[in-house]
């Protein structure tokens, strides 16, 4: 494998290796006005690193896409992103992830807070066992937020997440009644309602039909004007067509001990990743030639 | 992968069931199929045969002055008011005492607590045993508890409730843990993803969603409890009772200690009284269930 990897930078002095690591990877340099900060992040399970040693910034009012292979540790790293890790038993973060400057992970931050303004989707729709008008108005219910018209912020958040006008006519009937696709706009719509200011999405599509993908992707698109969207997908193709940026992450057998972990191998603008990738286990893997 | 493990376990089941139908036709499975049948055949041959001699037996005095009727010597008089009223008593301080125990700590076990603990381990290890103690152990160690802290009459409806509810505590745990684990960890994460508090996750999404599995349970295991007599008469439980039960402190009878009174005495005439007695037990005992299977259909949730 090649030198530099971040890995081998850890394994030396942690200090040095941490400025050569920031100084010779590929970095996204363009990104303008970073919303989310990621410095030598490394997320544990007990004593099982899934995460070694990932620095990454996110733009605002972007998409980032994270791929690779299934065990590389994206999801593991969306989920610290918003402190959804905090309710696995074992599960920790060293480094920084800041947003807005803030360390998420600090000692005065309430991890209730951090999900309200980090927003997720899961990969599976999972609307709650009630109205639609109620999974909507659930959200701000819970977090205080006193709208002076509640049924004006559901129709909003359905309007932007274009599910409006499916289900204007029966907001009162369970959400279990709409389709897959329907329930993951429902879900998304949900997450807009309590005013996020990034939206998480874990393989948002991977229960989806063709068709209902494309919509949510339509749907990402149109959401980037308002939000920044981080997304993990094993869909080359959807990152490709939806992400202004893409990182991509592989697992890494240590030497020695031969425990995988995830390590950032590449991130770049997503052109420069599917049309000329620096490093050659991405170019392997975008032309399906591992992973 | 989410997606096709539901499909892949409906095919399973499809073909587990299709082979039980008759797939397989060898000597030995239909001879086993035989024994199973035989076997159903006796369990439902033997409730049958109680159930309808008791009916027959009892049915002569299956009328309203076993309703309204207090115990009296002679049996054409006797009825069983107080022990109906004293089950139902006693029933009731159980269920106000257990529930929001019982349910506290399922949610505790279920929701809060860190399983890897060694200590939770071995809660939960025990809970289960309990669940498996003999009732008259539940006396016992109520009788014993009594006497420590030195009360004289234990033949109160608070101690009987005590009894019954150490009984039924482990079982309502397990139930409530069990409907807990039945809501999808989904619903969690997507209410804790808004930013719900863990609490207004678990009032607001968990527990509603687990209520009529928890219902459930608990009405079976107060059906169990409302036939117990041991722990009662350990207790001293009266057997003659002329008076309604009339608070927490009150003497008491309930209907399977009337039961057990009744098939004692050697006139004929009690005997029917007891199987009548038996039958309203019966009938109550099937109508907890029959709620329990009404709650448990109409609000079943489907994920």
């Amino acid at each position: 494998m090649p030198k530099n990897t971040p890995t081998e930078h850890r394994l030396s002095d942690d200090n040095a290796g941490v400025k050569i690591a920031a100084a010779q990877r590929p970095t996204a340099s363009a990104i303008v006005d970073p919303v989310l900060e990621c410095d030598n992040v490394d997320v544990f399970y007990g004593n099982f690193r899934a995460v070694t040693d990932v620095s990454m910034d996110f733009g605002i009012n972007e998409i980032t896409a994270l791929i690779g292979p299934s065990g590389c540790g994206k999801s593991t790293l969306l989920r610290s992103l918003n402190r959804m890790n905090d309710l696995v038993d074992g599960a920790r973060v060293t480094g920084r992830i800041s947003f807005q400057g803030e360390d998420i992970y600090g000692p005065d931050v309430d991890a209730i807070e951090v999900r309200r303004r980090i927003g997720m989707v899961f990969q599976k729709p999972n609307p709650f066992p009630k109205s639609i008008y109620d999974n909507i108005a659930y959200g701000p219910r819970v977090t205080g937020m006193k709208p002076s018209s509640m049924d004006d912020l559901v129709e909003e958040a359905l309007t932007k997440a274009a599910l409006w006008d499916e289900v204007k006519d029966k907001l009162k009937q369970s959400a279990f009644g709409l389709s897959g696709g329907q329930q993951q706009r429902l879900c998304i719509a949900r997450t807009i309602a309590v005013k996020p200011d990034i939206i998480l999405m874990d393989e948002p599509c991977s229960a989806l039909d063709p068709i209902a993908t494309m919509r949510i992707e339509d749907l990402m698109v149109e959401l980037k004007k308002d939000y920044t969207i981080v997304i993990v997908t094993h869909n080359m193709q959807q990152a490709a067509r939806v992400a202004d940026r893409t990182a991509f992450f592989t697992a890494h057998a240590d030497d020695t001990t031969g425990n995988r972990t995830g390590v950032l191998v590449e991130y770049d603008t997503t052109t420069k990743i599917f049309e000329d990738p620096s490093d050659q286990r991405t170019e392997d893997y975008i032309s399906g030639r591992f992973g | 992968m989410s997606v096709f493990a539901p499909i892949s376990r409906q095919i399973g089941e499809g073909t587990i069931r299709g082979r039980a139908r008759g797939g397989d036709t060898s000597p030995a499975s239909i001879l086993f199929l035989g024994l199973l049948w035989l076997s159903l055949l006796l369990a439902f041959a033997f409730l049958v045969t109680l159930i309808v001699t008791t009916v027959i037996e009892g049915s002569p005095r299956l009328n309203a002055m076993l309703l309204t009727e207090f115990p009296a010597s002679r049996p054409e008089e006797a009825g069983a008011r107080p022990a109906i009223l004293g089950s139902m008593m006693v029933i009731g301080f159980t269920a106000l005492m257990t529930l929001p125990l019982g349910i506290a700590a399922g949610v505790h076990l279920e929701e809060f607590s860190d399983r890897n603990n060694w200590w939770n381990r071995i809660v939960e290890l025990n809970v289960q045993n309990l669940a498996a103690v003999p009732s008259i152990v539940y006396g016992l160690l109520t009788l014993g508890a009594l006497s420590a802290i030195g009360v004289k009459d234990k033949n109160i409806v608070i101690a009987g409730a005590t009894a019954l509810s150490l009984l039924i505590l482990p079982v309502i745990i397990i139930v409530t843990r069990e409907a807990l684990r039945g809501v999808p960890i989904e619903i969690r994460q997507g209410s804790l993803a808004l930013g719900a508090t863990p609490l207004q996750t678990l009032f607001r999404q968990t527990l509603p969603s687990a209520i009529p599995g928890i219902a459930t349970g608990s009405i079976l295991a107060l059906s169990r409890a409302l036939g117990e007599a041991a722990p009662l008469l350990i207790l001293g439980a009266l057997v003659f009772v002329s008076f309604d039960p009339n608070g927490l402190l009150s003497g008491y009878t309930t209907m399977p200690i009337q039961i057990f009174n009744w098939t004692g005495r050697p006139q004929d005439e009690f005997h029917i009284l007891a199987a009548a007695a038996s039958i309203l037990l019966l009938v109550l005992l099937l109508a907890m269930n029959a709620i329990a299977i009404v709650i448990r259909n109409r609000y079943q949730k489907r994920w």
